[in-house]
């Protein structure tokens, strides 16, 4: 099979006519023998429309060899060639099949489970809307069903969840989003104004401002063949850093709030706090919104703000590994979190999981090591933390210790950082590459995010595909719950802590 | 003048524990906290409130929080603060008090199931269980009580004043313990249930009052602390009949012993996995009939 090869680090996009257009069957061939190993898995599948074609592009990571691989295929008009489902073979594929099928009604044939995934049931039916949207059921007189949602009693997104329940204990979930459609993707595209986009892509998932916008700039950056300092990727890298921390740090929080233990919740609130005001004063944003900006920075670091920032973080960093040693050593908390919402590391790979709950699980999916970007790939050596039981403890505790790594790497950059190297200042004139292919990959705190930007011979950007790491999770806390008592399922669901409008676009 | 006075401090219990929960709450937490009377605010205001019906809930909906109320009230009215006299006591007013609570506890259950939502049928489920399986625990303790003392009314069991001997103070201790231990099962505090928490699958009782407002909460959650502070002063009945057996010992001991437990556990633990609430209170009647044997083995003058 052939495939376009590059890298993470490449400064370049990739001219579309480079990307070699294979058959359908050749590439089924060749992906479902390679799913089947750890080292391979699907960044990005999508269709857009190419003249009278239907083109599918497909972005596949090897993260042994830290290759990405492109390539492509066409569909006529009326081509009557058969798709096989890769989800029959590879539920990992899933998503991205479903959404080829419910946006372009491409038949997938022998696809196990036809679930739309952000629009109703049948969207040729008027009468079908998300409300009556059929969930699985089960029949039988000892089981009954419970619905939470769409609307939640929380300061929370829309998101239906119906269990079907043996007394207490949960023998299915099934998640049912789409609540939300906004059309992010569509909004890049409707608008050639660049700051515009940029604020869009700020705006993707509000808990991960910074990742998005990272991926976003990465993407512009290549197209525009713009290379940036060594300076501004290590600031970059050290606002992922702190949007990670904080956000570890409010999700500890939100655990010991769920099980009903204070002393953790509150403290851990006050640390998440002192983390996000430590971004407003470099940035004047507590998420980080207007930090990363394509090609440049409006809030270079200065000495004091350096000094601020490793003094605050240090902090942070010391208190609270005394909060995870005290939830370490609770039993009451470890009686909770322990052997719960368990998701097997096997389990984890056939669907696809990404991000710090595939490594909770063991399965080492991290773009930072498989597919090193910005400082990842100069400054910093990193090393993955992985865990085994992929239960909520370990979600908990790859938190705790990706916290404590994050500080780590915020003072080594912090040190690096040169106050007399200029920064540009941000460039939204930049003209992009006519008919290139470019995409931005970022390992978020949730895992991993990827950004496709394709330019059309105006050089305008013509198609803008986002991918969030919920979007693979979601399937992970149906399974989590599996078997577990309807109880438990709060702190499931808290331990994924997954997107609703990361998944809904 | 002493049952009034009875009557007086049984609302000062009832009021004050709650305020010392959250104070303690707020304490080992570095907050500031709420306002001493905050929940007392909170219901004034629910009282003033209207109520909403849901168009499913039949009458007996509307009925349930008068009856839970009621039922606490009555069984508020048994309890003595230690020396003193309360307003309604005969023999066998014991086995009438539990079974009041239970009265409370059946008329909520099916308030809730009456309301057709799947999250209070859940409840219902749970408090049902709960209520059968705490039920054996509070009888037995009584019975301890009861055989100890040679009555079986409250009043009496605390009012003769026993004999200051090592057998009676073990076993009142002990009952007290139990008594502790019961107040957080009944009041629904963590580790059994958690009334902070907003999610719903996880709550017991508060779950079941879900579709209840205005008056109606209110009445709920006076019902609440009126139970508490019942079973709060059963204990310090049970430890002031030690030693020092006066109003004005057991009153504050009332408040402090189950505020400051509540509060303390509360902001240092967290709560069961439900599944294990089972087994906390059935070690809890287990604990009781080890009372009751203690208690018996006392009696016959064994040495031990």
């Amino acid at each position: 099979m052939n495939y376009y090869i590059t890298d993470n680090t490449s400064t370049q996009s990739i001219a579309l006519k480079d990307i070699p257009e294979v058959e359908y069957a050749a590439l089924y061939e060749d992906l479902s023998e390679r799913l089947k190993q750890e080292q391979y898995h699907i960044a990005h599948y999508f269709a857009r429309p190419e003249q009278s074609r239907l083109m599918f592009y497909l972005i596949l990571l090897d993260d042994e060899k830290h290759q990405i691989m492109v390539a492509r295929f066409a569909m006529e008009y009326y081509d009557d060639i058969a798709l096989p489902s890769l989800t029959a073979l590879h539920p990992a594929v899933h998503p991205f099949e479903r959404e080829i099928a419910e946006l372009y009604n491409v038949e997938f044939g022998a696809m196990p489970w036809k679930k739309p995934l952000r629009f109703d049931e049948n969207r040729r039916c008027r009468t079908s809307t998300i409300d009556t949207y059929p969930f699985y059921s089960i029949e039988g007189d000892s089981l009954h069903e419970v619905n939470v949602g769409p609307i939640h009693a929380g300061i929370i997104e829309p998101g239906a969840f119906r269990f079907t329940c043996n007394g207490e204990n949960v023998l299915h979930l099934e998640i049912a989003l789409g609540y939300q459609h906004r059309g992010v993707e569509d909004e890049f595209v409707a608008t050639d104004n660049r700051l515009r986009q940029t604020l869009l892509s700020e705006s993707i998932a509000g808990d991960s401002a910074i990742a998005h916008s990272s991926a976003f700039a990465m993407a512009v950056e290549r197209l525009s063949n713009n290379k940036t300092s060594q300076r501004l990727q290590a600031e970059r890298t050290i606002a992922l850093e702190l949007e990670r921390m904080a956000m570890h740090i409010a999700d500890t929080g939100a655990l010991s709030m769920d099980v009903g233990y204070q002393l953790g919740q509150v403290a851990c609130e006050a640390l998440r706090t002192v983390t996000i005001n430590t971004t407003q004063a470099w940035c004047g944003n507590r998420f980080g919104k207007g930090l990363i900006r394509p090609a440049g920075s409006n809030k270079p670091l200065t000495s004091e703000k350096i000094e601020m920032i490793r003094k605050n973080v240090e902090e942070v960093g010391r208190r609270y590994a005394e909060v995870s040693d005290d939830i370490k050593s609770s039993p009451t908390l470890l009686s909770r979190f322990e052997q719960c919402g368990i998701v097997p590391r096997t389990e984890m790979h056939r669907i696809g999981g990404v991000g710090m709950a595939a490594r909770a699980s063991g399965l080492g999916r991290d773009l930072r090591t498989s597919h090193p970007f910005a400082a990842y790939s100069t400054k910093l050596n990193h090393e993955s933390i992985t865990q085994h039981d992929g239960d909520v403890m370990a979600r908990l505790m790859m938190r705790c210790q990706e916290v404590s790594q994050s500080v780590e790497y915020i003072k080594q950059l912090l040190a690096t950082i040169d106050t007399t190297e200029a920064v540009p200042a941000p460039n939204y004139e930049q003209t992009l590459a006519p008919e290139h292919f470019a995409f931005g990959l970022v390992e978020g705190w949730r895992g991993e995010i990827c950004h496709i930007a394709i330019t059309n011979e105006e050089g305008k950007i013509d198609t803008y595909k986002v991918k969030e790491p919920s979007l693979h999770n979601w399937l992970a806390l149906a399974l989590a719950v599996r078997g577990e008592g309807i109880s438990d399922f709060p702190i499931c669901n808290k331990s994924f802590n997954l997107s609703y409008c990361g998944h809904d676009l | 003048m002493g049952i009034a006075l009875n009557t007086l401090l049984m609302l000062i219990v009832a009021v004050s524990i709650t305020g010392v929960i959250n104070r303690t709450r707020a304490l080992l937490a570095g907050r500031k906290g709420l306002p001493f009377l905050q929940h007392i605010y909170n219901a004034r205001l629910m009282l003033r409130k209207g109520a909403v019906y849901s168009t499913t809930t039949t009458a007996l909906f509307k009925i349930a929080p008068a009856v839970y109320l009621g039922a606490a009230i009555v069984a508020m009215l048994f309890i003595p603060v230690a020396d003193l006299y309360p307003l309604i006591s005969f023999e066998g007013d014991v086995i009438c008090f539990a079974y009041l609570l239970a009265l409370g506890r059946v008329a909520l259950i099916l308030a809730a199931m009456d309301t057709g939502s799947s999250f209070e049928g859940m409840g219902a489920s749970r408090e049902a269980l709960y209520g059968a399986l705490i039920e054996p625990a509070m009888m037995i303790g009584f019975a301890t009580l009861a055989m100890f003392c040679g009555y079986t009314s409250f009043a009496d069991i605390f009012a003769h004043e026993q004999s200051l001997n090592i057998h009676l103070t073990i076993v009142m201790l002990l009952t007290a313990y139990l008594f502790i231990k019961i107040t957080f099962v009944e009041s629904g505090r963590v580790p059994v249930d958690d009334p902070r928490t907003h999610l719903e699958l996880t709550m017991i009782h508060e779950v079941m009052c879900l579709d209840y407002c205005g008056v109606d909460m209110a009445m709920i959650q006076i019902a609440g602390w009126l139970k508490t502070a019942s079973l709060s002063m059963l204990a310090a009945n049970a430890i002031a009949a030690t030693g020092c057996f006066h109003w004005w010992l057991a009153t504050p001991l009332a408040i402090l012993l189950t505020g400051v437990s509540v509060g303390v556990v509360e902001s240092t633990q967290a709560r069961n996995k439900l599944l294990r609430n089972t087994t906390f209170i059935v070690t809890i009647s287990a604990l009781a009939a080890l009372i009751f044997f203690i208690g018996f083995l006392l009696q016959l003058n064994i040495n031990i």
